[in-house]
């Protein structure tokens, strides 16, 4: 699409988006968000920016192919689960951390993992459909 | 726990081997002989406790619930097996660094190589049932990879898939036949069921269990009629010929009978199955090795040979038969893998397979040469070597047979001239003689490929000779406690020696040296003969099983063409019309028809009717529209709405994705839209109208669903459950999120793994139809 507003908007709107869609993913646990949120809505960025300018320039700023982006989600599911399993407990045993900081101790635990995994594979998912969708002639 | 690490030590080698085998490609073959040779020398230890007799379990537990547990049982049959996997694994993989050296592929090969081992290992050693099936199914997989590497070439693919088939019938067969002993007897360790033998044989469910565990022990060790897939297996790289398809995979549906022997075995039916199917698969065998030119090809068939020896063997079930069936598999593994390196040996020096092209290499590759001599020797039976021993075992099992021993000896003795001939025309032909034209000028491999064969070969002599001595160790060590694993005692008789005097077992040996020699002389002539009775033993039974698979294709292709129409608005109406017929039919019957007051007194806001509106309006707006644009529009109207009724109703996380999903939606939606054509077509007023009312009730349906919904006590047992336990158990607040992630963690993993398949498929779907396009529209240029 060739709109001078819609570009320039995009440029300034996706790295927002991006960093909100992070900040979603963190206070998922607590508040709401979570890894399905924040990854919808990273994938809506670089989708805007898609639309602005053309898949192939979004494809360049998603760096990664959005196929490996989901296996590597897959993969952190699983590692997520192996860890549980590694401290002698059932697979998929949440394991917590409490890391000291200025506000006092804050947990960090695998369903922070998993939840990262959560946020790649449905990143890697809708921007493999979209941007294929989008460069194919059907 | 060790066990456990020792057997899946080659899974984890193979996870991390795409990344480090490019960057080591020139000692590749050294580093993954490493963890076999480790694993031979742990495994040793075990021999001095299994000579004095006894069997050790060890694992893990798995599913206690269902009776499946990783246990690992050590005893001389399950010893022998591990050590022969590794031993030769060791080899191979020495072997593999040098033959794929160049292939670009190199790191996932050697990744299914070492599943493959680890695969292999767990189902000889597994003490339990249902873990035994899960490691075969993985051999199968781990072989379909290999036969398949090289994906490109059509006949790879094709044998892959035959192989894969056929072996993943029987395995399924197999698992029916375990879960009725584990029916039977109440569990599935081996240990606990080897040692009440009786309960089978006298339940009614004798014959159903053989048959199902014949069927995957018959389609894995490639007995006739099933035997087709093991030629074609040759396609796969001769590393893979080497380990797999002769040495050990296929020899895991011999484990497995032997490993039934004491529960299954000593009746009539198995027997005279075992023993019928056995020899005419040794025949067939022997038959198609001398049909073919291509080295590889022959030396198939003189596996297949083996192979129906030893289930032979396994059915005559006599004492000396079985410890001619363990002293035969040592042998049989020693020299067919050391024959199979050999012959990729040759094909990596001179660029040819075709034993017409091949000769006089003996001065251009020694080494290999002399690998090639020792495992002949061995394989045609000559003395000291001892393969001698095997065949002077196997004829003193057949003297002795209770039954059929005039039809039993004939075949043997044919079977193993055929061999003598075979040995003949791998290690004689192609080195002997004058030098032969060849593609690539004849060179010597280099050491990662001609020491493994030599090994095996020297180790081939050096068993040989041990025998020679009294009280030596291949009997007490190897050949006793197989034999006794099998019988579930120990033999009475039985030294293997390697010389027993001027017995009638050394006529017939002398016999067949003397026909496999003139069959080897008189080959050339010979060979098109036996090319005439291809139709006969293979390609009759491969065409069956190509007209079997054509027939299940051509019928899943009938019925899809009669349920999927492609229109996408039938697939709607008839899922539409069967929810509304599934929930509606119940409903009225229920009699929850009467929905009370109390559910039209309840408080409302105006804002909700607002929205309410603002949704009918859409859906209006919807079906009204004449412009892809205003539908696109109406269409994502009603879902805002909706999301922010979420929002009225105190659910963030549900309206948050609410408003993302249908973000996204409306983009998808446009995205097809927009290629579409504008304009339809008229509908005829009856078409309208069925789909009008159809889309009606269901709404109705689902509105009535709702408002009786809405009368029922809710329970807050759940919701009190998970107010408490999720920040107490799961350090979290957000109970939706903790609930996803946490509590039911494996459930979303389940999810994301669908979503990362169908993102694949999705992606493999549009590029095919967009390929197919590009290849229309490059044809019609072309043409016009």
């Amino acid at each position: 699409m060739n709109s001078l507003i819609l570009k320039t908007g995009a440029r300034f709107l996706v790295p927002l988006m991006v960093l909100f869609s992070l900040f979603l993913l963190w206070r998922g646990h607590n508040l709401p968000g979570g890894g399905f949120i924040g990854g919808l809505f990273a994938a809506t960025a670089f989708c805007l920016y898609a639309i602005a300018f053309t898949p192939a320039e979004a494809r360049k700023i998603v760096i990664i192919d959005p196929r490996s982006i989901s296996g590597l989600g897959v993969l952190f599911a699983i590692t997520a689960g192996l860890i549980g399993l590694l401290s002698g407990q059932p697979f998929m045993t949440g394991v917590w951390l409490d890391i000291p900081t200025l506000d006092g101790p804050v947990g960090v635990g695998t369903p922070l993992i998993f939840d990262i995994g959560v946020y790649l594979v449905v990143i890697g998912f809708t921007l493999t459909t979209l941007l294929t969708l989008d460069e194919e002639p059907l | 726990m060790t066990m456990l690490l020792a057997v899946v030590s080659g899974f984890i080698m193979a996870a991390f081997a795409p990344w480090i085998t490019p960057r080591i490609r020139p000692v590749a073959g050294w580093f993954y002989a490493l963890l076999p040779a480790g694993l031979f020398a742990w495994f040793a230890t075990f021999l001095p406790e299994v000579a004095a007799g006894n069997s050790t379990v060890h694992g893990v537990e798995w599913v206690p619930q269902i009776g499946v547990n990783l246990t690992f049982l050590i005893d001389g049959l399950s010893l022998t097996f591990a050590l022969l996997i590794t031993g030769i694994g060791t080899c191979v993989m020495a072997y593999a660094g040098g033959y794929m050296k160049e292939d670009p592929n190199i790191g996932r090969f050697f990744m299914s190589l070492n599943a493959f081992m680890a695969a292999m290992l767990g189902v000889v050693l597994s003490n339990n049932l249902i873990s035994l099936f899960v490691f075969w199914e993985l051999t199968s997989i781990s072989s379909y990879m290999l036969i398949g590497f090289n994906h490109e070439d059509g006949e790879s693919r094709e044998a892959a898939i035959h192989a894969l088939i056929l072996t993943g019938m029987g395995g399924l067969a197999m698992l029916a036949g375990f879960l009725i002993i584990q029916h039977l007897t109440g569990t599935a360790e081996l240990a606990e069921i080897l040692g009440g033998a009786g309960a089978i044989l006298d339940s009614g469910m004798y014959k159903p269990i053989l048959l199902l565990v014949l069927a995957g022990a018959f389609t894995k060790s490639a007995q006739f009629p099933f035997h087709f897939w093991l030629p074609g297996a040759m396609q796969a790289p001769t590393p893979v010929s080497a380990y797999l398809h002769s040495a050990t995979m296929v020899k895991a549906g011999v484990y497995l009978l032997a490993r039934m022997h004491p529960v299954l075995g000593g009746t009539d039916l198995w027997m005279f199955l075992l023993t019928g199917v056995g020899t005419v698969t040794m025949l067939v065998g022997a038959t198609i090795s001398l049909m073919r030119t291509d080295v590889k090809q022959v030396l198939a068939g003189s596996t297949i040979m083996a192979l129906g020896a030893l289930v032979m063997l396994l059915g005559i079930g006599t004492e000396i038969a079985l410890m001619a069936m363990s002293a035969f598999l040592v042998v049989h593994c020693l020299y067919k893998a050391a024959l199979f390196m050999v012959a990729g040996a040759i094909d990596h020096g001179t660029g040819t397979r075709e034993l017409a092209l091949l000769g006089g290499l003996r001065s251009k590759m020694p080494m290999t040469f002399a690998g090639a001599v020792l495992a002949a020797i061995s394989m045609a039976g000559l003395p000291p070597f001892i393969g001698f021993v095997g065949k002077e075992l196997i004829y003193g099992a057949l003297l002795e047979a209770p039954r059929m021993m005039i039809i039993l000896i004939v075949s043997g003795i044919i079977a193993n001239a055929f061999m003598v001939a075979v040995g003949g025309l791998l290690a004689i032909n192609p080195f002997f003689g004058k030098l032969k034209e060849t593609p690539t000028a004849a060179h010597e491999v280099p050491a990662m490929m001609w020491i493994g064969p030599a090994l095996l070969g020297v180790v081939g002599l050096v068993f040989g000779l041990m025998t020679a001595a009294d009280g030596n160790q291949i009997s007490s060590h190897i050949v006793t406690p197989m034999t006794e694993a099998m019988m579930g005692m120990p033999p009475a008789s039985g030294e293997v020696a390697l010389w027993h005097g001027f017995n009638t077992a050394l006529l017939l040996s002398i016999v067949t040296v003397a026909i496999g020699v003139a069959v080897w002389k008189f080959w050339w002539r010979l060979q098109p003969g036996f090319a005439a009775l291809d139709g006969l033993f293979f390609s009759g039974e491969k065409a069956g099983y190509v007209k079997f698979v054509d027939g299940v294709m051509s019928f899943a292709g009938w019925q899809t063409r009669v349920m999927q129409s492609g229109y996408l608005r039938r697939y709607v109406m008839v899922m539409l019309a069967m929810i509304f017929l599934a929930t509606m039919v119940p409903f009225f019957r229920g009699g929850a028809f009467a929905i009370s007051a109390p559910v039209f007194d309840s408080p409302y806001y105006f804002y909700e009717v607002i929205l309410c509106m603002v949704i009918i309006a859409g859906a209006i707006g919807t079906l009204m529209a004449r412009h892809h644009l205003v539908l696109i529009i109406s269409l994502g109207t009603v879902g805002y709405s909706v999301a922010l009724l979420y929002v009225a109703f105190g659910a963030p996380d549900l309206a948050m994705t609410q408003f993302l999903v249908e973000t996204l939606s409306v983009i998808l939606v446009a995205l097809i839209l927009i290629r579409v054509p504008e304009f339809y077509g008229k509908m005829s007023k009856g078409s309208r109208m069925r789909d009008g009312l159809l889309a009606g009730g269901f709404g109705l349906a689902m509105m009535l669903i709702i408002l009786a919904l809405g009368q029922l006590e809710f329970s807050q047992h759940l919701t009190d459950f998970y107010a408490e336990a999720s920040f107490a158990q799961a350090h979290g607040r957000n109970i939706v999120n903790v609930i996803l992630v946490d509590f039911r963690g494996v459930d979303t993993m389940g999810e994301i793994t669908v979503l990362a398949t169908a993102g694949t498929g999705i992606y493999a779907l549009l590029k095919l139809r967009a390929s197919k396009k590009r290849d229309e529209t490059r044809e019609e240029g072309e043409s016009a």
